[in-house]
Order: C-alpha cells, then sequence, then structure tokens
C-alpha cells in the first residue's frame, strides 16, 4: 500500500501507518486525513505536533492521560480529556492520530 | 465508525438461522517476514504463500502434538457429534456462520486428523473417498479455511462448559494456530506484539523512560485529585511486592483508572511494592497462538525480574488471560518459586489483595463515592473458566462481587446464563483484539451486549465493570456500536479507587476552605 503526498508517494502497511517512519513530513497527515474524510484543523495540528514531540523523545506514543493533561495544559482544563480527543478523532486518538503523525501504531490490549 | 451491519439485540436470546460462509471472508493479516522472523519462525518466500514442504511439516506438527499433548488426541477422537456446543459459541450467535460453531470449527483439523491418522480415513482416501468417513485431503485451501476460522475463536472454552465429553475448542485452536504459524502463516497481531516483551518489556513497546514518566504523571494527577503522595514505585530493589499487571493499565483508559486504584489500596496497606520495567507486561501472548517455548520465555521474565528486585510476593493486575498462565502455569514455565514468600499465595491475584484488605477492615471506604452508578460485572473468560480468585472453589465468581459491593451500593448481575462459568466472551479475546477483525469483534460482542441492555433496561444499570485489558479495551470500541457509550465500561479497582478514603485525603482542601 502507499499514499500519494505532495508530489510524492510513500509506503505504507496494511493498515495505513507510514513503513519508514522517517519519511513523514506534514504533507503526509493530511493526505491521510483527506482519505479518510477527516480535514485537519489547526486544533488537530495540536495534537499531532505534541504527538510528534512526545515520540522523539520517548520513542513511543503518550499514554492517554499524558496526552489528556498535555492538552488541558496547552489549551484549557475542558479540553484535557479524552471526550475532546475522541471529538477531533473518532477512530480513537491512540491510533488515529498517531497514524496521521507517522508514529508507530501502539500494539497489544489497548 | 466504520459501516458494519450491527446484530439485533433482543429481550431474549435468539439462535440465528445459519448463513452459509457468512464470515468466510474474515481473516486477519498475515505477520510479514519480518514479524515471523523475529519470533524465529519460518517464512514463505512469497509473502501469503506457504513454506516449501508445508504439507509434510504440517503433518509432521500435527503428529507431535497428539502424542505431546494426550488432550488434544482425546478431543480429536472424542466428539459424537451431539450438537450441544452448536449454539454456545458468541461468534456464531453473532455472525450465524455455522463455521463458527465450534463442532465446525474442530473438525477443520479433526477432518485432516481423521484423513491422515486413521485407519478409515486412510483406507477412505485411498478409495477418493475421504468424506465418506468425515476425513478431507489437506490442500491450501483447507489450510486458508483454519487460517480464518482458527482466528474467529477466542479460546474462551464456553462451548467446552456444555460439551458432555469436555472437548475444549481452545486447545484445538491453540494447536492449529502453532501449526500454521510454523508452516509460514502466523497472525500479526501477536506476532508483531510478543518480540516487543523481550526487546522493551511489553506488548505496547512502551521503554523504561516513558514507563517512568507516565507513573510520575499518576502521581501528580492524585496528588491534585485528594491531596496525598500515591507512590507508582518503578524498579525498586528490595520491595516486598512485584506488581505485574497489563500495560494497558498505563496507556489506555478505563484501565489506568483501575491502576491508581491498586497503588491506593497498597498505599492505604501499608506494603511496600514495585512495578518492573523489564516485567512490564502480565499478558502472555504466547498462550493465545498455542507455542508453549514463547509462553515460557514471557513468563521466565517475570522471574528473572522477581529475582533481581529481591521481592517476596508477586501480585498480578487485572488481566484475564495473564491471570490464567499465571494461576495454572507459572510454576511449570518458570518455577520452583522457592525464593519468594511461602505464607502468601503465589502468584497472588489484586483483587484477592483488596479482599483481604476490606475483611480486616484496614481500608476506609466511603460507598456514596459510586452512588452516581449502578453496576454490573463482566465475568472474563479465562478468570471464570480457568482459575480461582481466592482459595475456595467459585471464588473467581465471587471475589469480584464482593469488592464490588464492598465499595458500591447498587450492583445487579446479569441474567444466570450469561455470568459466572457461563460468561460470553467480550467478543475480542485470544489475540482477536485487533482493527483487521473489527467486524468479528461487534458481531461476537453480540450476547454479552443483550445480557447488558436488558439489564440496564430491567435494573436501571449504567455501568459495567471488568477485571481484564482485553474486555476492558474491547467494550470502549464496541459499546457505541450498540447505541451505549465508551465509558460506561469500568475498571473494577476504578471503583475502589474513588470509595477508598486514604489518611490526609481533602484535609489541604478542608483547612482552605475554612481559611476562606
Amino acid at each position: 500500500m502507499a499514499i500519494e503526498a505532495n508530489g510524492k508517494t510513500f509506503e505504507t502497511d496494511e493498515e495505513g501507518y507510514l513503513a519508514n517512519l522517517n519519511e513523514w513530513e506534514p504533507a503526509v497527515a493530511t493526505a491521510m486525513a483527506e482519505a479518510e474524510d477527516c480535514p485537519l484543523t489547526d486544533e488537530h495540528w495540536d495534537i499531532i505536533n505534541f504527538l510528534r514531540e512526545y515520540y522523539e523523545e520517548y520513542q513511543i506514543a503518550p499514554a492517554v492521560r499524558v496526552l489528556t493533561k498535555a492538552v488541558g495544559k496547552k489549551l484549557g482544563k475542558d479540553k484535557g480529556n479524552s471526550k475532546y480527543l475522541y471529538e477531533l478523532f473518532p477512530y480513537g486518538p491512540g491510533k488515529q492520530a498517531c497514524k496521521y503523525a507517522g508514529l508507530p501504531k501502539p500494539t497489544g490490549c489497548v | 465508525m466504520a459501516d458494519y451491519e450491527i446484530p439485533e439485540t433482543h429481550e431474549f436470546p435468539v439462535i440465528p438461522s445459519i448463513m452459509e460462509g457468512a464470515m468466510a471472508h474474515s481473516s486477519p493479516f498475515v505477520a510479514g517476514k519480518e514479524f515471523q522472523d523475529d519470533m524465529g519462525f519460518p517464512s514463505p518466500e512469497e509473502p501469503g504463500q506457504l513454506i516449501d514442504g508445508w504439507k509434510e511439516k504440517f503433518l509432521e506438527l500435527l503428529q507431535e502434538k497428539l502424542g505431546k499433548y494426550r488432550s488434544l488426541q482425546v478431543f480429536m477422537d472424542t466428539c459424537v457429534k451431539c450438537g450441544a456446543c452448536t449454539d454456545k459459541c458468541h461468534y456464531f450467535i453473532g455472525t450465524a456462520d455455522p463455521k463458527n460453531m465450534p463442532v465446525a470449527r474442530q473438525d477443520l483439523i479433526r477432518k485432516i486428523y481423521r484423513r491422515y491418522f486413521t485407519f478409515a480415513g486412510k483406507l477412505f482416501g485411498k478409495l477418493g473417498m475421504p468424506n465418506f468417513v468425515g476425513a478431507a485431503e489437506l490442500t491450501e485451501e483447507a489450510v486458508k479455511e483454519m487460517y480464518s476460522y482458527y482466528h474467529q475463536c477466542s479460546e474462551c472454552r464456553r462451548c467446552a462448559v456444555f460439551c458432555p465429553f469436555g472437548i475444549d475448542t481452545a486447545e484445538v485452536t491453540m494447536a492449529a494456530r502453532d501449526i500454521l504459524a510454523m508452516i509460514g502463516m502466523g497472525q500479526k497481531y501477536s506476532n508483531q506484539i510478543i518480540p516487543k516483551v523481550h526487546k522493551i518489556g511489553n506488548n505496547l513497546g512502551l521503554p523504561e523512560p516513558a514507563l517512568r514518566d507516565t507513573l510520575e504523571g499518576l502521581e501528580e494527577e492524585i496528588e491534585d485529585d485528594i491531596g496525598v503522595k500515591v507512590r507508582f514505585p518503578l524498579d525498586e530493589k528490595g520491595a516486598d511486592i512485584l506488581l505485574v499487571t497489563p500495560s494497558a493499565d498505563f496507556f489506555a483508559e478505563p484501565h489506568v483508572d483501575g491502576l491508581m486504584g491498586y497503588a491506593k489500596v497498597f498505599h492505604a496497606a501499608g506494603v511496600s511494592w514495585t512495578i518492573s520495567s523489564k516485567a512490564s507486561e502480565a499478558a502472555n501472548f504466547g498462550l493465545f497462538i498455542g507455542n508453549y517455548e514463547s509462553m515460557r520465555q514471557i513468563s521466565l521474565r517475570i522471574r528473572d525480574a522477581a529475582k533481581e528486585l529481591g521481592v517476596k510476593r508477586i501480585i498480578f493486575g487485572e488481566c484475564g488471560h495473564a491471570w490464567r498462565v499465571a494461576y495454572n502455569h507459572l510454576n511449570t514455565l518458570a518455577g520452583p518459586w522457592d525464593f519468594l514468600d511461602q505464607n502468601y499465595p503465589i502468584p497472588q491475584h489484586i483483587l484477592e489483595f483488596t479482599k483481604d484488605c476490606l475483611d480486616r477492615g484496614i481500608l476506609n471506604i466511603d460507598k456514596s463515592e459510586n452512588d452516581h452508578m449502578t453496576l454490573t460485572f463482566h465475568d472474563s473468560c479465562n478468570i471464570a473458566r480457568a482459575s480461582r480468585i481466592g482459595d475456595t472453589p467459585g471464588s473467581q465468581f465471587t471475589t469480584p462481587r464482593q469488592v464490588i459491593q464492598a465499595v458500591c451500593n447498587n450492583y445487579y448481575d446479569m441474567s444466570a446464563e450469561t455470568i459466572h462459568d457461563q460468561t460470553f466472551c467480550c467478543g475480542g479475546g485470544g489475540g482477536l483484539l485487533t482493527d483487521d477483525l473489527m467486524e468479528l469483534r461487534i458481531k461476537g460482542a453480540l450476547p454479552r451486549m443483550e445480557a447488558l441492555k436488558n439489564v440496564i433496561a430491567d435494573n436501571g444499570v449504567t455501568h459495567m465493570a471488568a477485571i481484564c485489558a482485553i474486555c476492558k479495551s474491547q467494550f470502549t470500541k464496541v459499546l457505541p456500536y450498540y447505541g451505549m457509550t465508551m465509558d460506561q465500561i469500568v475498571s473494577v479497582h476504578q471503583l475502589v479507587s474513588s470509595a477508598i478514603i486514604l489518611d490526609g485525603q481533602g484535609e489541604e482542601a478542608e483547612e482552605s476552605n475554612g481559611a476562606e
């Protein structure tokens, strides 16, 4: 599988996650989101950027409480909960947002 | 939410009319070369193919398993096609596919057994009419069918409760999956996860620094919430208790609320405990893929961690199949545990620990904190049908209910034929909790969703509590498809966490209120 973005072709795995995570660029997120009918707003980008920063430091997606806490601090307490995140990413912040952000899929019993 | 046909729920269970081939298309992603290699399993030259000499290998492995596991031999020989199991599988009830009847699932490999390992099968096979004696040729098509339908079994063992001979389809599924993996058809989901346990310490791939950061965050959260410093120790040598819990407890909701509950109970009990970054996972997917050596290696990490940290006791968190492996097999797989304190159960379940604290009256509980909820309890299959939580028969049913009722005022059971040893799988167990099987997961949840809806309608239940990471994740995903909300599934220790009052709790708030 593959996805087209910014005039380039990016290889993805069976589940649509970027095959080579180092290739990520913002256009990939936009293309993936468009393909799933989830146009990205600034609110989406806040999350995607945080995921990438966290991944850079810890090599894993943040746990849900780490994420909601960070969002709450930055965007206000009313947004620091998973309800807000699910409104933005209906397939689940852990999986959908990670995919757009070029992070590996969280695996296990989640 | 993606579009799937959601089965209808009814006031009373309905056995569906058969729909031949309804789920023949359902098949999880096959593990690619990288994942097979990581497991030390062979991979075919071309993806989607079988390895060279697959047929001989299949029969050789089946023979080996028949010799090694007496149970498998008995299960292959004993079925009399009485039909008692046919309507007991949640996947059959939810999909109406007759191959999801446990007997039909067993027969996928039983007919191969009959063809190559019984006199009648060999004879009629030579005559070109193996099906006359319930036998069949081992073809590539048969292998693909096995891959599909052995990944439509969650190894929940409900059918075995009703089989007059006690034939356990879970063991048949495990044997079949292991053989399939060895001829190049491993399952991606499980085979991607198991190597992470060894390389990083858990199924998630959560490295030690991230785990430490996450746990510190939880300490802050509790302190912000109740004004008490509750610790989440990591890799602390000399602690008395090693907590081994599913990594979903660190990562997901409502799991994490349960983890905070364990920490508060340990805090209130005044015991010293620690999590290990090396064994930061209770789950043992070696069970799901039917691979004994894999199961053993995963268990051995717990032993190594316990020795390195010098703990005296091991307690398991809320995880269904982990408790099955721990309760039934830990001693065989990774024993002897002679270096632990023999005065305590080895291993012990967190609910056993909490119940003991409740019984001794050392926890300060305010049940009214959970008054906004009316609870029911989902028995997890691996706990209900394979273990105890305590030292008396049936304690796996009574202990969780006693704990819930000790911390909640409002509790109702779901109907009797859907709980205790007759409990229905959540629909995502046994290595099927993967997005590529979402249709199966939604349909397989039908009997549990039906029972839940009925107890909601009849008794005003608002939330269902569970003690398994898979159940919790699965319900979070499937509840919305059945018109309920994802937050209606809760952890049992989440309820404990809400009701427990720790020393010093709220004092700061009262003081500041007084000052105002």
